[in-house]
């Protein structure tokens, strides 16, 4: 057997038949995606300070709110992973990423009921990001502090 | 049998798939291999209410099929072996359960299809029983859910990843004469040579289908000129140029007689990455089309070489690398 298949440089020589991943295309996608998905979010803030008289703070709850539900509903139509395979970190970074991995689980272990399936498995994926997000929140929020006490802010 | 080498053999008597039937999801029905199936369900659900129903539903389906072509009922069958994907093999073991005769469930990821077909060969050439039922499944998001993420997660694929077949193959092993005669197997070793790539499972097993046809045209003292057709299960567009670099730097060219039942399966327009995968892979395209084939006089004599990437979530979440297998079975075309 040629050396580069030996077990030692087997995985490194299967990687020269991986067809070439398209960084820059990648990137494009992701950027365009991304930003129309922020565009609405966007139009949405407008409409809700526009029409309910909100300050833009105000706004941003039902902002994230609306997205959460049209990206619920998309993943509920079998959509959302066509645009993610598509789009890749334009889809998966934004809010309805967060939402589609909600949504998606708790599709998925519907057939196992209601409390077991969907309760206990609907942040089998969002239950990591809730934790560190949480935990470095923490973390920020105590060294914060702590300059603040310092520098007498 | 005659033991052949270390790792193969030959049947004595003339043990023949007497029959065989195939049953599949919507993409594989709009493949190009579409029409060679027995049937086709333009819904992933199958008419069921959950995906491991459908799953189940798939393999009935396959079974029944094989039975109406060969005019037979359960209580002519003495064996049934069957695999699948899942923990504890569920759809192959809840679908035994309305079956009234001996069972024996298999595992060996997607190399599964030949590992029943090869041991139901035996068991029949050693006269245990008279006709034994091999049958296979899989479904695309049984396996997402089970070896990946939830199905309708927003998760970009690489190329280099394979999508798990839906569908089920049976074939029906006895002494029956018919055009598809059986002619022995080389049953593999478990190769593993430290993949962790989860999306990239075609690559993985290369070195276990590599360890298994070598091994096999040693033992049986044949070259691939002897084979009108050298099939592997799943290698995937990554994997299968792969085995070709690796068996010729041995000096085994088998460039002109492979092909994988995974690149196959699919058009390019499917957007199915790297190929088609899964334990229904080898078997939907061996049962139908390759056996179809045979029929018509296309191929002689043919080696199937089912390939599995026995990769487990957990332990790979645990670091561990992905072990492979591979095993073969050779069929012949018997002249009416």
């Amino acid at each position: 057997m040629d050396s580069k298949f030996k077990k030692e440089n087997y995985n490194d020589t299967a990687k020269t038949y991986y067809p070439k991943v398209p960084y820059f295309r990648n990137c494009l996608k992701a950027f365009f995606v991304g930003g129309f998905i922020c565009l609405i979010g966007e139009l949405l803030t407008k409409f809700y300070m526009q029409v309910f008289d909100m300050s833009q703070q105000e706004a941003g709850t039902p902002t994230v709110t609306t997205l959460i539900l049209i990206s619920a509903i998309l993943t509920g139509l079998g959509v959302y992973d066509r645009i993610a395979q598509f789009a890749g970190a334009g889809s998966a970074v934004p809010v309805t990423g967060f939402a589609n991995a909600v949504t998606s689980a708790a599709l998925e272990y519907k057939s196992e009921g209601y409390v077991l399936g969907v309760g206990s498995n609907m942040f089998k994926l969002a239950g990591s990001v809730i934790v560190f997000g949480v935990t470095s929140a923490y973390i920020v929020g105590i060294i914060r502090y702590i300059f603040s006490q310092l520098i007498g802010g | 049998m005659v033991k052949l080498g270390k790792q193969s053999w030959t049947l004595n008597q003339r043990v023949y798939i007497q029959e065989s039937g195939t049953s599949v999801g919507p993409k594989e029905a709009r493949g190009p291999l579409g029409d060679s199936f027995d049937k086709s369900y333009d819904n992933l659900y199958c008419g069921e209410d959950n995906w491991e129903m459908a799953e189940r539903k798939l393999l009935q389906d396959a079974i029944q099929i094989t039975l109406e072509k060969a005019g037979l009922k359960q209580q002519h069958i003495d064996m049934f072996i069957a695999g699948d994907l899942l923990n504890q093999n569920v759809s192959a073991n809840y679908t035994a359960r309305d079956m009234d005769m001996s069972y024996l469930g298999m595992f060996g990821a997607c190399s599964t299809s030949m590992e029943t077909l090869a041991v139901a060969s035996q068991l029949v050439d050693a006269g245990v029983a008279d006709r034994i039922l091999t049958a296979v499944c899989s479904h695309n998001a049984t396996a997402e859910r089970q070896f990946r993420f939830p199905t309708e997660y927003g998760n970009q694929k690489p190329a280099t990843a394979t999508s798990t077949a839906t569908g089920a193959g049976c074939a029906l092993v006895s002494r029956e004469k018919s055009q598809i005669r059986i002619e022995g197997a080389t049953i593999g070793k478990v190769v593993d040579f430290g993949a962790t790539n989860a999306f990239d499972l075609g690559s993985a097993m290369v070195p276990a289908a590599y360890d298994t046809i070598k091994r096999h045209l040693s033992d049986f003292g044949r070259t691939p000129a002897d084979y009108d057709l050298i099939v592997t299960g799943d290698l995937s567009s990554v994997g299968s140029p792969i085995l070709k670099d690796m068996l010729r730097s041995d000096g085994i060219n088998i460039d002109a007689v492979h092909k994988d039942c995974g690149n196959l399966l699919y058009n390019s327009d499917q957007g199915m990455l790297a190929g088609g995968s899964g334990t229904a892979c080898s078997a939907i395209v061996t049962y139908s089309h390759l056996l179809d084939e045979m029929r018509k006089g296309t191929y002689k004599r043919i080696l199937v070489t089912a390939t599995g990437a026995l990769m487990n979530p957990t332990l790979l979440r645990q670091k561990e690398s992905i072990p492979a297998i591979a095993h073969s079975v050779v069929l012949v075309r018997e002249e009416g």
